[in-house]
């Protein structure tokens, strides 16, 4: 079976491993002329389905909770399981009880513990949730990592590729292009990150720190590297960073911890993550075309369940076709 | 029925649009309250309506009256220019105009309020005024050419409930004939019914339902307590007294001891 996937963010490339896995003949073409610059790039690379649940659906976590295994069976090494550290300034500790209403899976722990899992918060938090069971990978080397896999696979990828030229006889046609996709009723939510290096600070695992109005995310990348996301702003431009989102980011990543006042501004960056209106994903077919969108701010988290639902669909379809009777 | 510039309603809550965990859930929500007015912020996304589109549409599609507004505006010029942005994307005169005095409590500079709605009532707008419960303040607003005001009973998204109820008392002694709405500090439907029975005229939320576990659930609760508020209101509540007074009669019973 020859599949082409269009797109190699996070939906494409799972999509594409998913395919090639079962034996497809797989192209992965990309209008970009490099993995950087999609949506999945600028992703967070939580794989924290219980801490989600605070604003999602309960298919976030069920689906979600396959994302841990899929990615650490796929990429050896990257997942990396120490947990989610929830946290909140002393005068917003009621988002703390707020957020473990919502949720599961953690355990309310105090200063003594907070301090014990990440010793450079000592002393700045009185209580917090630990999520114990997620998890965190560096989603830019995942998505460079998998693409090589990929490669070692058999897949072929066409980088720069315009919109016209389609390949000659396909079997199925997988758009896995996120917002580009045009789809009538996928909306944009823009998200805006920074990109912080901070010798001084150390952490082992993703911190949410709650406020009512600019909850943020820190997490830690290889050498002293901080992720710090993500801004939600129903919006498709992807535009630069604005001042006024950038002030909130460091001003939430300087209340987790002062050193960051001191940090480097790698990079600011955008991503506009599509979304359905109930912010859930969907996999769907016409024909031989068949669609993931609606990740939403979940990619790295849904995306392997998306792909097995789509492989799912694909091959079941071309069980049947093949033991039909012939006419 | 709640009029408001010249148009009637028959519910009484308006709701915010911001915050919740899915348009979907929102417009839900919106069903759920039987809703009429939404609110929506303009200030951070999408400058000229034009990248955010899809948000706006899915609002409009709801089929209720959108009161666009200035959240988050800090100065007369930047409320001034986003009300007059809000009113090219979503073609309405309404505004419900915010303007920022202190970022740490969000609460309005009234003396900016005025400038900004004297200037925007001028240029044709209708202006829904966020205020505190300042007596004068809402005289001067008036004075400037709002037709309604919205005072706020505690500060945004606090979720405290009524924190001066003699001064919301006050203002509705003020101003019989000024349609009154509570805007912000509202966090529970019991707090919603309280307003209503001092006789306001609606109320506005957003936080109180977009973040309660069940954003759906809530907005019906909202819905009935603001209509049991109202009626309350019409029907007269009972004025509190420093001492017992029976339901029953005393004099003349029969003593049995």
């Amino acid at each position: 079976m020859k599949a082409l996937v269009k797109g190699a963010g996070v939906a494409g490339l799972t999509l594409a491993f998913e395919l090639a896995s079962h034996g497809a003949d797989v192209t992965v073409i990309e209008k970009r002329h490099r993995l950087a610059g999609s949506a999945s790039w600028a992703a967070g690379g939580m794989l924290a389905p219980w801490c989600e649940r605070e604003s999602a659906e309960e298919a976030v976590v069920t689906l979600g909770r396959l994302a841990l295994d899929w990615w650490d069976s796929i990429l050896p090494g990257q997942v990396v399981r120490t947990g989610t550290l929830v946290a909140a300034p002393a005068r917003d500790t009621g988002e703390l009880d707020r957020f473990a209403r919502r949720t599961a899976g953690f355990a309310t722990i105090g200063e003594e513990a907070v301090a014990a899992l990440e010793p450079d918060l000592a002393g700045r938090f009185r209580r917090g949730l630990f999520f114990a069971e997620e998890a965190h990978l560096d989603p830019r080397r995942a998505l460079v990592s998998l693409k090589d896999r990929l490669v070692g696979m058999g897949v072929r990828f066409e980088f720069g590729y315009g919109a016209v030229r389609v390949p000659e006889t396909i079997d199925i046609e997988a758009d896995c292009t996120g917002i580009a996709a045009g789809v009538p009723d996928l909306r944009g939510v823009r998200g805006e990150m920074l990109l912080l290096h901070a010798p001084e600070v150390s952490l082992a695992r993703p911190v949410r720190l709650l406020h009512p109005r600019f909850p943020v995310y820190v997490v830690p990348r290889a050498d002293h590297l901080f992720m710090v996301g993500a801004t939600m702003i129903e919006s498709n431009a992807s535009e630069p960073v604005t001042a006024r989102s950038m002030m909130e980011l460091l001003g939430a990543a300087y209340a987790l911890h002062p050193a960051f006042g001191e940090a480097e501004i790698v990079e600011a960056g955008v991503g506009v993550r599509p979304a359905f209106a109930d912010n859930l994903p969907r996999v769907s077919r016409e024909g031989n075309r068949i669609s993931i969108n609606g990740l939403y701010r979940h990619g790295f988290l849904l995306a392997p369940a998306m792909a097995r639902q789509a492989a799912d669909m694909i091959f079941s379809t071309q069980r049947e076709l093949a033991h039909a009777p012939h006419h | 029925m709640l009029e408001l510039y010249g148009q009637k309603f028959s519910s009484r809550l308006l709701l915010g649009t911001a915050l919740y965990p899915s348009p979907a859930i929102m417009a839900d929500a919106v069903e759920a309250a039987r809703n009429e007015i939404v609110t929506v912020s303009l200030r951070r996304e999408a400058a000229g309506g034009r990248t955010g589109g899809k948000f706006w549409s899915l609002i409009q599609s709801l089929g209720v009256r959108v009161l666009p507004n200035t959240a988050g505006c800090h100065s007369v010029k930047e409320a001034v220019t986003t009300a007059q942005m809000a009113r090219e994307v979503f073609a309405t005169n309404w505004i419900k105009l915010e303007v920022i005095g202190n970022h740490d409590t969000l609460q309005p500079d009234v003396f900016g309020l005025v400038e900004a709605a004297g200037i925007l009532s001028g240029d044709g707008f209708e202006v829904f005024p966020y205020t505190t419960d300042d007596l004068v303040v809402a005289e001067r607003l008036l004075e400037a050419g709002c037709k309604l005001l919205m005072p706020w009973c505690a500060p945004i998204g606090s979720a405290r409930g009524p924190q001066n109820v003699d001064a919301l008392r006050s203002l509705r002694g003020h101003f019989p004939d000024v349609p009154l709405i509570v805007d912000a500090g509202i966090g529970r439907p019991s707090h919603a019914a309280a307003v209503m029975e001092l006789g306001y005229d609606a109320v506005l939320l957003n936080t109180a339902v977009a973040k309660a576990g069940d954003p759906i659930a809530m907005a019906g609760a909202f819905a009935k307590a603001i209509e049991a508020g109202r009626e309350a209101f019409l029907a007269g509540p009972l004025e509190p007294r420093d001492m017992a007074v029976p339901s029953t009669p005393v004099i003349g019973m029969a003593a049995f001891s």
